[in-house]
């Protein structure tokens, strides 16, 4: 397969993979903002957002606070915010153009379609029909996206590309809401409050885990439990294990002279995960050990890059 | 001026072969015409089946209007027009290989050998390269029109890079989609095979020794016009779509970037206009091309599809000598006619031309896509006027025609149905001895009452080009 068309692939399935998240964490930052709470305490959920994404400088540049409605505007719709749902949407269907032909019918219309759709819709609209829908209609196209692919494409590279873009991309974004509400929620320590369970509850569902963490622990739910779920679990979608396990699976499908050391990476880091243990987690730090694993995946993203994606040299 | 109608004869009666359609239309209710079109729109929108207008905000895209009611053509019609294309295109390739080769028609004193030679679109640099089966255009959009008696006339071979085709296969599929009812009452010979016809062809003209080539097609990019179209081959073919950064060339041979390492490509169905091909034979400033490019394959280690330099057979200038090479390579008299044409290089048709501006269709010799033309008797004074001095600074860069009585044919306007003229370009594959091509092409029609030009990018519409099967 062509290099180039190897990356449209690739980024395609991570913007609207981000999209998705992006959708996630708005969701349940908008209805953890709902539960009676400080101001100060909401405005804080809001900032770690725009901190999560490196935005700080861009978002002040546009608004003098920090917000709800502010944050929701320049995450949501903002057409110069790059990492806005709106310009994900835009990216995914760019990188799905430039390469239609090797994608299905109805992949590409599928891509197509949410972004003549994603077009229509202003902040507005969007706030006047609830933005739980919107974030709900994201979830739902991002869902379709991955229904086409799973349904219609031949599993060949095309396929793999795809995939690792998807997982690689999930793992960051959990890892990064994971991080971002850990760090809201936690300071109660060993306090329990009432709205503890709301919180927690929220962040469970935003990354479609709370009926999983009854299935799974049948019991009340606890921070270390609800990070051991989203880390370490083997079976949950969304975790960080079963996504590092796609990774190294699909890179072993790819593999070519060059991707031997981004494999070892990220096969390392399976390994981890795969017989870490929550305790030993958590005594260092959480947001220590979430703020290595991020920089591990960016590592590996960038090794997928040269090994793959970005023209090889002529002498190779 | 007297127009021949495509469905009703002059007496106001349904043509034999529109027949059925007509009484389709007649008994199907206006409501149901209704949502199928609004139907159609969604479908190509969602689709994307767009097509990107230059001069326009960089990056938008527009739909190309698609009209319900089909262009139909009697089988009897059809073999004619066939037969008279298979001829021309053969000539055309054989006149290619003898102005790059031994020049016998020069010689032979048919065409001034300065208008081929001195010709922008001689690529001087293709003399003595021997390409495969001696064919140059494998892929040949010949435009065809219908004037007022009924007889059809050939307006321009079009020998680089005809595009089009997608939106014959798109219109079929649409037509079929909404009205499967039509297709069950005629009998519409296919056209859905071109891909594989295509394939066929490009593998065929690989070159020497290779027995299982790898084809793609080179694109522009994602905002060429033709975009679409672009992908829709490489999709329906199986082949890469390749851009001009996706290829290089070593040891005079050419790979494509993979996630592999370097392949070897053997057959370029190739999408981009000479100039641009290859940036240290043609415009050193093109960043769509291959540098080497011209070296690989004019030492036969890869195929280019068409061949670099047919531009100057489909040269409006040239395009008058087009019956005399039929007669000089085949010994046989054109089957399609040829429009008279004025060369405004030559003095008195010059002189001809400026006393007739008002009557006569202007164009720039190397024009295209509808640009840069006059169309006399639809001019105000003023064009009339710009013209005039153009010819007068520039004679040699235009040819003039009488305005044909374009044939028409109801079509869905704002106003309801009405009669739109229209013109037919189908497409002819070559590769040896085998000259082919689907039944039909694609037909387009302008939309704007009176109007005689059709291009796309003049705001023309599509509709779906059925041959009637005995």
């Amino acid at each position: 397969m062509l290099s180039r068309t190897a990356d449209h692939l690739f980024w395609m399935s991570r913007y609207i993979e981000r999209a998705e998240n992006l959708a996630r964490l708005l969701d349940v930052t908008w209805q953890m903002s709902l539960v009676p709470q400080s101001e100060e305490a909401a405005n804080q959920s809001w900032a770690a957002i725009i901190a999560l994404n490196s935005l700080e400088e861009a978002y002040a540049a546009k608004y003098d606070t920090v917000n709800g409605e502010n944050v929701l505007r320049f995450m949501v719709s903002d057409h110069d915010n790059f990492s806005s749902i709106y310009s994900c949407l835009r990216m995914a269907r760019e990188n799905a153009h430039a390469v239609r032909g090797t994608l299905t019918t109805e992949m590409w219309e599928t891509m197509n379609s949410t972004w003549l759709e994603a077009r229509e819709k202003s902040f507005e609209q969007i706030v006047n029909a609830g933005v739980g829908d919107f974030f709900e209609w994201v979830k739902l196209r991002s869902s379709l996206s991955r229904g086409t692919t799973l349904g219609t494409l031949l599993q060949d590279e095309a396929f793999h590309f795809i995939r690792l873009g998807t997982l690689l991309e999930r793992a960051d974004n959990t890892a990064r809401i994971l991080d971002v509400k850990y760090h809201v929620l936690r300071p109660h320590g060993e306090e329990e409050e009432a709205t503890d369970f709301y919180q927690w509850g929220a962040l469970l569902r935003s990354v479609s885990a709370f009926e999983v963490y009854r299935k799974v622990y049948r019991d009340v739910i606890t921070p270390e439990r609800v990070a051991e779920l989203l880390i370490l679990n083997s079976d949950m979608p969304r975790s960080l294990r079963f996504c590092l396990n796609g990774v190294v699976k699909n890179l072993e499908l790819l593999s070519n002279n060059h991707s031997g050391e981004t494999l070892r990476q990220a096969g390392q880091l399976y390994s981890q995960l795969r017989y870490g243990r929550i305790e030993d987690i958590l005594k260092d730090g959480l947001h220590e050990w979430l703020t290595d694993f991020m920089d591990r995946i960016y590592l590996i993203g960038n090794g997928i890059s040269k090994d793959f994606l970005v023209p090889m040299d002529e002498a190779a | 001026m007297n127009f021949y109608n495509e469905m009703y004869d002059a007496d106001g009666g349904v043509r034999e072969h529109y027949k059925r359609y007509e009484a389709w239309l007649k008994e199907t209710p206006p409501e149901r015409i209704e949502r199928k079109r609004a139907e159609a729109d969604l479908a190509f929108h969602r689709v994307g089946i767009t097509f990107a207008v230059y001069g326009e905000e960089a990056g938008k895209e527009r739909l190309i209007p698609f009209d319900i009611i089909p262009r139909v053509i009697p089988s009897k019609e059809w073999k004619a027009m066939e037969r008279g294309m298979r001829q021309r295109v053969k000539a055309l390739n054989m006149f290619l290989w003898d102005i790059y080769h031994d020049q016998e028609i020069l010689k032979a004193g048919k065409i001034p050998a300065e208008q081929v030679l001195d010709n922008a679109q001689y690529r001087a640099v293709m003399k003595g390269v021997d390409v495969p089966a001696g064919i140059y255009a494998h892929i040949a959009g010949v435009d065809l029109v219908r004037a007022g008696a009924g007889e059809f006339y050939v307006l321009e071979d079009n020998l680089r890079v005809p595009s089009g085709v997608s939106y014959m296969l798109e219109d079929r599929k649409m037509m079929m989609r909404l009205f499967p009812e039509l297709f069950a009452r005629h009998k519409v010979a296919p056209v859905q095979h071109y891909p594989d016809m295509l394939l066929e062809k490009l593998r065929a003209v690989a070159p020497q020794g290779i027995t299982d080539p790898t084809v793609v097609v080179l694109t522009p990019g994602a905002y060429n016009s033709a975009y679409f179209e672009h992908s829709f081959l490489a999709q329906q073919m199986g082949v890469e779509l390749v851009e001009g950064r996706d290829l290089f060339v070593k040891d005079e041979t050419v790979y494509m970037r993979t996630t592999q390492g370097p392949q070897r490509v053997d057959v370029i169905y190739r999408r981009i206009d000479d100039d641009f091909l290859d940036p240290l034979a043609f415009r050193a400033d093109s960043a769509l091309g291959v540098p080497g490019i011209l070296k690989a394959y004019q030492a036969g280690n890869v195929t280019l599809s068409n061949a670099i330099g047919t531009g100057v057979a489909d040269d409006k200038s040239i395009y008058p000598y087009v019956p005399e090479m039929i007669r000089f390579y085949l010994g046989e008299e054109p089957i399609l006619n040829n429009v008279p044409t004025y060369m405004c290089r030559k003095k008195d048709d010059l002189a001809y031309v400026l006393d007739h501006l008002g009557e006569l269709v202007v164009k720039e010799v190397h024009g295209a896509g509808g640009y840069g033309m006059l169309v006399g008797p639809a001019s105000t004074r003023e064009q009339i006027d710009k013209f005039r001095q153009l010819l007068l600074a520039k004679p040699d860069g235009y040819i003039a025609q009488p305005t044909l009585a374009l044939s028409n044919c109801p079509t869905f306007v704002e106003e309801g149905i009405a009669p739109r003229h229209l013109d037919l370009r189908p497409f002819v594959l070559s590769s040896g001895k085998c000259v082919n091509m689907v039944p039909g092409g694609l037909t387009r029609v302008a939309l704007t009452k009176g109007s005689l030009v059709v291009n796309s990018s003049q705001g023309g519409g599509t509709k779906d080009t059925w041959v009637l099967e005995d």
